[in-house]
C-alpha cells in the first residue's frame, strides 16, 4: 500500500462542517440494515474523500475501537480535518434525520407492525441489504492485491476471519484480536522501519 | 409497544440506567450489537423496566429504519420513558440512552484516532492499520453473510438468496444507486416474490 496519507491534500475532502453534516446525513438516511455498506460507496466511490486502502485502515480503527463501527467511522473521518467539531458534526449527521425517522417509525409501528405485506418488504429490503455489504467486501478486497503480506496470506487471513464468524460462529471481539494480532505481527516485520 | 406491566423509572433510576450505559459504552467493541446481550439481561431480566416484546421490536425498528444500528439504544430509551410516564420522559429517555451509550466510547475514539494521525509514520501504526486490512474485510463478508441468513428467517429460501447475490453482484459491477435495489427489494417482498 503505498497511499499511506488517509486524507491527503490533493484528494477531495469534506469542504465544511455543514458539509460533512450533510453528506453522512445523506449517508445515513440511505442505510437499511446497516449503514457500512452506503458509507463505503458514498465516501469512496461518489465522493473521493477516501482511498480503497485509507477506508480499510478507518474501519479497522472504526472496528478495534468501541462504539458503533459506523458512528467511530463518521467521527474519524469529522475528526480528521476539522478536529472535535468536524468528529461532533459527522456524528450529529449520522444521527439527527435517522433518529426522527426511527420514532416516527416506532409510532407508525404501534399501528400497522401487524400487517404482512409491511413484514414482506422488510425482508426483501433485508436480502438487499446483505447483498450491499457483500459488494462492499468484494471491492475492498481488490485493494488488498498492494498488500505487504501478498494476496494469497490476505486471501486467508480473510477466509479464516469470515469463517470463524459466519460459519463457527466465533464471537467477533475474538476473532479481531486473535487473527488481527498475527497479521498486524507479520506486516509490522515486512514494513520499512 | 404495551408490555406486561413494565415498571416506572423514578430519579435515582435513570441516574442507574446512565451509568450502566457509560459503562457499556467502553465495553462496545465490534459494532452496536454485541451490547444487546446485557442490556436484555440488564433492562428486561433484572430490573424489569422494559417487556420482552418491548425490547425485541426496538432492535426489530432499528434495523429496518435507516441509520445506524444503534439507534435501537434510542428507541430502548424512549420505550421506557413512555412506560414511566409518558411522550416527554420518552424524549428524555431517549436523549440520556444515546448520550450514556455514545459519550464514552466517543472520546476514546476519537482521542485514539488522533493520536494515530499525528503518529501515522510510526512502523507500528502502519502495521496496525495495514495488517487489520483482510481481517476486517473478511468480518464485512460475514456480516453480510449473517444478514443474508436472517433475512431468510419465514422466507422462501432460494429467491432471498438470488436476491441477495443479484444485489452484490449488481452493487459490485456497476454505479447503480442503492436505493433503487433498496425499493425493487420492498416490491419484490410486497408482491410476495421474495
Amino acid at each position: 500500500m503505498t497511499e499511506r496519507e488517509t486524507l491527503p491534500e490533493d484528494q477531495p475532502g469534506p469542504r465544511s462542517l455543514t458539509d460533512l453534516f450533510l453528506t453522512f446525513t445523506w449517508l445515513a438516511v440511505q442505510g437499511f440494515g446497516g449503514v457500512m455498506a452506503v458509507a463505503h460507496r458514498e465516501l469512496v466511490e461518489r465522493k473521493r474523500w477516501l482511498t480503497q486502502a485509507a477506508f480499510v485502515e478507518e474501519w479497522a480503527v472504526a472496528q478495534i475501537m468501541p462504539g458503533p463501527n459506523v458512528m467511530n467511522l463518521s467521527l474519524v473521518i469529522g475528526g480528521r480535518r476539522f478536529g472535535w467539531r468536524g468528529a461532533l458534526a459527522a456524528m450529529a449527521g449520522m444521527l439527527a434525520l435517522p433518529l426522527g425517522l426511527v420514532l416516527l417509525l416506532a409510532l407508525a409501528y404501534g399501528r400497522f407492525g401487524g400487517h404482512p405485506a409491511v413484514a414482506r418488504a422488510l425482508r426483501g429490503m433485508g436480502a438487499v441489504a446483505a447483498g450491499l455489504i457483500l459488494a462492499a467486501g468484494l471491492r475492498l478486497f481488490g485493494a488488498l492485491r498492494a498488500h505487504p503480506l501478498g494476496g494469497a496470506t490476505c486471501g486467508a487471513l480473510a477466509v479464516g476471519a469470515f469463517g470463524g464468524v459466519a460459519l463457527l460462529h466465533w464471537p467477533m471481539p475474538f476473532i479481531l484480536l486473535g487473527l488481527g494480532t498475527v497479521a498486524c505481527a507479520a506486516t509490522y516485520a515486512r514494513l520499512d522501519p | 409497544m404495551a408490555g406486561p406491566g413494565p415498571l416506572a423509572l423514578h430519579g435515582w433510576d435513570w441516574l442507574q440506567l446512565l451509568g450502566h450505559f457509560l459503562l457499556l459504552s467502553l465495553l462496545s467493541v465490534g459494532g452496536a450489537l454485541t451490547t444487546a446481550p446485557e442490556m436484555h439481561r440488564y433492562l428486561v431480566l433484572q430490573q424489569r423496566w422494559l417487556s420482552e416484546t418491548q425490547f425485541s421490536s426496538s432492535i426489530t425498528l432499528a434495523q429496518a429504519a435507516p441509520g445506524p444500528n444503534i439507534l435501537f439504544v434510542a428507541l430502548l430509551g424512549w420505550n421506557l420513558g413512555m412506560n414511566s410516564g409518558g411522550p416527554l420522559l420518552a424524549l428524555a429517555g431517549v436523549v440520556l440512552s444515546l448520550t450514556g451509550i455514545l459519550l464514552p466510547s466517543t472520546v476514546v475514539t476519537h482521542l485514539a484516532s488522533q493520536w494515530g494521525h499525528r503518529n501515522r509514520h510510526l512502523r507500528a501504526v502502519r502495521a496496525f492499520k495495514q495488517g487489520m486490512a483482510p481481517v476486517v474485510i473478511g468480518l464485512m463478508l460475514a456480516t453480510g453473510w449473517i444478514l443474508a441468513r436472517a433475512s431468510q428467517a419465514g422466507g422462501r429460501g432460494w429467491p432471498l438468496w438470488l436476491l441477495t447475490a443479484t444485489t452484490a453482484l449488481l452493487i459490485w459491477r456497476t454505479r447503480l444507486h442503492v436505493l433503487w435495489l433498496l425499493a425493487a427489494g420492498a416490491l419484490l417482498g410486497i408482491l410476495g416474490v421474495v
